[in-house]
């Protein structure tokens, strides 16, 4: 199997871990990563901020080189670069106006045909959690997880038609395949503070505080996400929690870092090591290790 | 021949955009018009004297008006028509009001088409023929559909007026919802108490049949001449021999099964009474629960019987009823908030849970709750762990006023219940915190404003306006995220328990219940009035009639109301013996006819016969077509059918419609 | 009239319990529409010989609309269901016989939908526009008689 890749921006900076694991595991699945030559910046949050025209052009420029490249799926792990993309793609279908004027702005016609993208739980619901059952060396008994999907993987459902927007189940589904125990719990979509993470760091601190709090209240020991900002607002803002004093640390992993290990794949070869929160030696695994 | 044509002003209604003048010389032009006269308001009595004075001294032999839809006042002016002696159905309506001047701005436009439209009925009266009533007996009895409070009032006014009525219930016993509520606003009465002495006077009724559990199967005939047959489902207990002692409900050792009646909040065994006032106090086995039914053993019911009244054999029966009336009064059911994923106009409230929080309940449920016959005695408690909740919020508009998950229109009753449940809530639980999220309150029947404001100022309700965004368990309780808008602010309510005050929508088998009846339905599943200011208990088929919250959300003043309106038309309709039917019936002419009874297979009504043409000896000659013209409709498939043209439509024939199209020139 | 401001004549044969009480409803609602069309009202769709819409055609009609109502809630049961098998057949004839299918156009209208039909009518007014007059029939004849 082959499939566009779209890192965006973070992938290669402060989200590096989750390249790295996604890179292992799609090799020990035997997938192979194509990523689009010469893509550039998806426009995320600041170009949606300041112009229309800007926030579609930029991710309509790296639809029309995969499509040059003959991709006709991608997947964009960056949840945020995920939905721009989405849209972009949506907006340009639906309103010939605005089409011609990106065009114009990318100067190049858009490819006619329509490019499937996924985000990473997308990927691996493609894949399949039979595929990954076969293919996985450990089993991860011991973890209890609390599947965090945050504001861009489901949302708008109109546009993503994926899942559901209140209580989403798909990340769960994927997770179980690994063994471990996905925990009910209540704030899978509730919002960590986005951005405000730079420039009102409080909101981020406090909203991210519920966010743990309610997942180890309803039992999980880890709490599984599949976008660079929930990951960066859930493990380093917990820094600052640790500060403000009665704290208990909960690791945050990547979907991929968790389906890594499940394949038999190491801590140090997944990325592990550059979080926040580390996860303890002896949680990841039960008793049963190495069932083949 | 001899046609006088009238072109009414309406006013300024048509005058404004067609000039009328001008429309009465053009058409005193045509071929046969001997008369031709604009007037301000034909429908007025000077205006129908213009016509019938006409008729009298031209001799005229055809009448076109030339005015509103035929819709309004078709019967006027026909009625004129047979008033100065001139067969009614040589009259014919020109639409210039609804059709022309009301949708079209440019005058001589409207006035070339309203030339056209006349032009078209004058050829086509010119070809009518003169037509006489048709004369049916009338069944006086009533069929009410639903044994709810709109149902039990429509029966004992058509019973009390000395009809007969045959009342069909789908439910085990009659009562409907109101029989679940604990007590009723703006009263507070206790809602059994005022309904089940009405519920023992419909059983006890000498000229009420009551089917319950029993549904309406199929619909045949019209108007003062239906066939209903309705299927008894097999309650596997014989009624006759059955006296009510509850022994087999008591030994029934399957106690399981989730009781419909409780909503879901208690068990019940497989076989059931629903509740302890029910009518018919007679018990029905659940055969999808029951262990005889499923594995073939058990049968306990059976041989603890004393009057050998259970019945594992009994089958579901048909009967047929004649009935010259129907009273449709199915009710509503509540909206769910669980997610239903093969229903995709039901999205449900996933920020609510889809209903998976046990103390997340809604109205009815909150009910049973409330009453003294309840799950929990009328002990307010919560189900989860039946402790009593400290603090309750009761969340209004659920569903209803929503255009992205439910439904657009306001279900009219939710902001008077949640008063009347808050207060009964405090009134239980002293120190107990009662919530209200609102966006709107409408109170506007009799001492309903007054209620609410009670529950404010007398029972410390608090009202916050706004609406919830989130509700999820925490530690035992709820945590109900929303917003008060009035001071600015999110609110955060560690709650107990939640009633979700959920809208009311159509029944699940609305639409086909409607199908089968013949009754026209909104795209919400509601049952459409034909006018819903001036005719709101009538349907568009003659002798159908609408009682309570099938036709919209109402409460139960309104229900009664209706019910008794709906009633009352059935009474007219039974005051005379012979019903007059309009004559544009089909006729078949026999010397052209081949027999081929391609009209037969194409009737709805089963309104053709075969009929045999004997010579004198008595000898077949052939066998032809006949129109039965008590059951023919007059829809006209037959004549459009036969391809040797040997059946017409009368009023509507061939000759006439083309008439009217060459007439468009 | 003269070819410059020639206006499409559409005729419409329709229902009477469900269009013509939708277009009244139009008319009630005070909805514009545009003034090309004439109607002509019977019981039910299910009465209409497709030979009243050839003779419409003959008579100088240059678009024909059919309606009544939505299959299910037919005032007789089956009359309109009877309709649309018989157009069916009837369109595909017309087709082949080179009468374009802008001319002649079916529609389900409720007597709830005076929007609907104000939609239906102008959009039939405007597609019968762009075709031009219908000398479809005229052109025919004309062959035959300089057969003769």
């Amino acid at each position: 199997m082959k499939i566009g890749y779209f890192p965006g921006c973070s992938l290669g900076g402060t989200a590096k871990e989750f390249d790295i694991s996604l890179r292992a595991v799609m090799k020990a699945l035997g997938v192979e990563l194509v990523e689009i030559d010469d893509w550039s910046c998806c426009g995320a949050s600041s170009a949606h901020a300041s112009s229309h025209l800007l926030a579609v052009s930029l991710p309509a420029r790296n639809l029309l080189l995969a499509g040059q490249q003959g991709l006709t799926e991608i997947v964009a792990p960056c949840a945020a670069c995920y939905s721009r993309l989405v849209i972009a793609q949506h907006e340009v279908a639906n309103d010939a106006g605005l089409k011609a004027k990106v065009e114009r702005a990318i100067e190049s016609p858009l490819p006619a045909g329509e490019i499937r993208i996924l985000n990473v739980v997308q990927l691996f619901e493609r894949i399949g959690p039979e595929k990954l059952q076969a293919a996985k060396r450990v089993d991860l008994a011991g973890l209890s997880i609390a599947a965090y999907y945050g504001c861009l993987l489901v949302r708008p459902h109109e546009i993503t038609g994926f899942d559901d927007v209140e209580q989403p189940v798909i990340m769960d589904a994927i997770l179980a395949a690994t063994g471990a125990r996905l925990v009910d719990w209540n704030f899978k979509t509730e919002c960590c503070g986005g951005a405000h993470s730079i420039s009102h760091k409080p909101i981020v601190t406090k909203l991210s505080k519920k966010i743990l709090d309610d997942a180890r209240q309803s039992g999980a020991n880890v709490v599984a996400v599949a976008c660079p900002m929930c990951h960066s607002n859930l493990d380093m803002r917990q820094v600052e929690l640790r500060k403000e004093g009665g704290h208990q640390d909960l690791p945050v992993l990547y979907l991929t870092e968790l389906l890594g290990l499940a394949l038999g794949l190491g801590r140090k070869e997944l990325g592990l090591d550059l979080h926040f929160v580390r996860l303890p030696e002896q949680a990841q695994t039960a008793p049963q290790e190495n069932r083949a | 021949m001899k046609i006088g044509v009238y072109i009414c002003y309406c006013g300024e209604n048509i005058g404004r955009t067609v000039d009328c003048a001008a429309v009465a010389k053009a058409c005193a032009e045509l071929p046969g018009v001997v008369d031709s006269v604009d007037y301000k308001y034909m429908c007025s009595d000077p205006g129908q004297n213009i016509i019938k004075n006409a008729i009298r001294e031209k001799g005229l032999q055809g009448v076109v008006v030339a005015s509103c839809s035929p819709h309004m006042h078709e019967k006027t002016f026909r009625r004129a028509c047979s008033d100065s002696g001139l067969n009614p159905f040589l009259c014919e309506i020109a639409n210039l009001r609804e059709h022309c001047s009301w949708v079209h701005e440019d005058v001589p436009a409207a006035t070339r088409k309203a030339i056209d439209l006349v032009r078209m009925a004058v050829e086509k009266v010119k070809r009518n023929g003169e037509l006489e009533p048709i004369r049916v007996p009338v069944t006086k009895r009533a069929l009410v559909v639903g044994g709810g409070i709109a149902g039990i009032q429509a029966a004992l006014d058509v019973a009390n007026a000395g009809f007969e009525v045959v009342l069909v219930e789908k439910e085990p016993s009659i009562g409907g919802h109101m029989s679940q509520l604990s007590e009723t606003f703006p009263t507070l009465d206790c809602s059994q108490c005022i309904l089940t002495p009405r519920m023992v006077e419909v059983y006890q009724h000498p000229r009420i049949k009551l089917l319950s559990y029993s549904e309406v199967e199929k619909v045949e005939g019209f108007i003062g001449n239906f066939k209903v047959t309705i299927r008894r489902k097999a309650r596997s207990v014989i009624e006759e021999r059955c006296t009510g002692c509850g022994l087999c409900v008591q030994k029934c050792p399957t106690k399981k099964a989730p009781s419909e009646f409780e909503q879901g909040l208690a068990k019940r065994p497989a076989i059931y009474v629903p509740f302890p006032q029910a009518v018919p106090n007679k018990p029905v086995i659940d055969r999808n629960v029951c262990t005889h039914f499923r594995t073939g053993k058990c049968g306990i019911c059976k041989k603890v019987c004393g009057r050998d009244a259970i019945d594992f054999e009994q089958q579901d029966q048909f009967v047929t009823e004649d009935i010259g009336a129907i009273i449709v009064a199915t009710g509503y059911q509540l909206y769910s908030i669980s997610k239903k994923p093969d229903d995709s106009a039901i999205k449900g409230y996933g920020e609510y849970g889809y209903g998976k929080y046990p103390d997340v309940i809604d109205g009815l449920q909150f009910e049973r709750i409330a009453s003294a016959s309840g799950p929990s005695s009328g002990e307010i408690r919560r189900p989860s762990d039946q402790k009593e909740p400290k603090k309750v919020v009761f969340i209004q508009c659920v569903g209803s006023r929503d255009e992205a998950k439910g439904f657009t229109y306001c279900s009219k009753i939710c902001c008077m219940y949640t008063a009347k449940h808050a207060m009964l809530y405090k009134h239980k639980v002293h120190d107990g915190e009662a919530y209200v999220f609102y966006m709107d309150i409408r109170a506007g029947g009799k001492m309903y404003e007054e209620f609410v404001r009670r529950a404010i100022e007398e029972d410390g309700v608090k009202y916050i306006r706004g609406r919830v965004s989130r509700i999820y368990p925490s530690g035992g309780k709820y945590i109900v995220k929303g917003e008060d808008t009035l001071a600015g602010e999110p609110i955060e309510i560690d709650a107990d328990m939640v009633v979700l005050a959920t809208a009311m929508i159509a029944q699940p088998n609305a639409q086909k219940l409607a199908q089968v009846l013949g009754v026209p339905y909104d795209g919400y599943g509601f049952y459409q009035e034909v006018h819903p200011k001036l005719r709101p208990v009538e349907v568009s088929t003659a002798g159908i009639f609408l009682a309570g919250a099938c036709q919209s959300p109402k409460d139960i003043p309104e229900a009664v109301a209706m019910a008794s309106a709906a009633a009352s038309k059935a009474l007219v309709l039974f005051g005379s013996d012979q019903l007059e039917r309009e004559p544009t019936v089909a006729k078949v002419n026999e010397a052209t006819c081949i027999g081929c009874f391609y009209c037969q297979k194409v009737c709805a009504y089963n309104a053709i016969e075969v009929k045999e043409i004997r010579d004198r000896k008595g000898n077949l000659v052939k066998t032809v077509a006949s129109v039965n013209p008590g059951l023919c409709q007059g829809c006209g498939t037959c004549n459009a059918t036969c391809p040797s043209k040997s059946i017409e439509l009368l009023g509507y024939t061939d000759e006439q419609i083309f008439a009217e199209i060459t007439a468009l020139g | 009239m003269s070819e410059s401001n020639w206006e499409p004549k559409i005729v419409a044969i329709v229902c009477n319990w469900c269009t013509y009480t939708g277009a009244d409803l139009a008319g009630t609602s005070r909805m514009k529409y545009q003034p090309n069309v004439r109607i002509i009202k019977l019981p039910c769709t299910g009465r209409i010989d497709p030979v009243f819409i050839l003779k419409a055609f003959e008579r100088g009609a240059d678009g024909v609309l059919v309606s009544g109502c939505h299959p299910g809630d037919c005032h007789y049961n089956a009359g309109n269901f009877h309709a649309r098998r018989r157009w069916m057949l009837f369109r595909d004839l017309l087709d082949f016989v080179g009468i374009e299918p802008e001319r002649l156009q079916f529609s389900w209208v409720s007597a709830s939908e005076g929007r609907k039909w104000v939609d239906v009518i102008n959009g039939v007014t405007d597609a019968v526009r762009a075709r031009g007059p219908f000398t479809g029939y005229q052109a025919i004849n004309k062959e035959f008689v300089a057969h003769e």
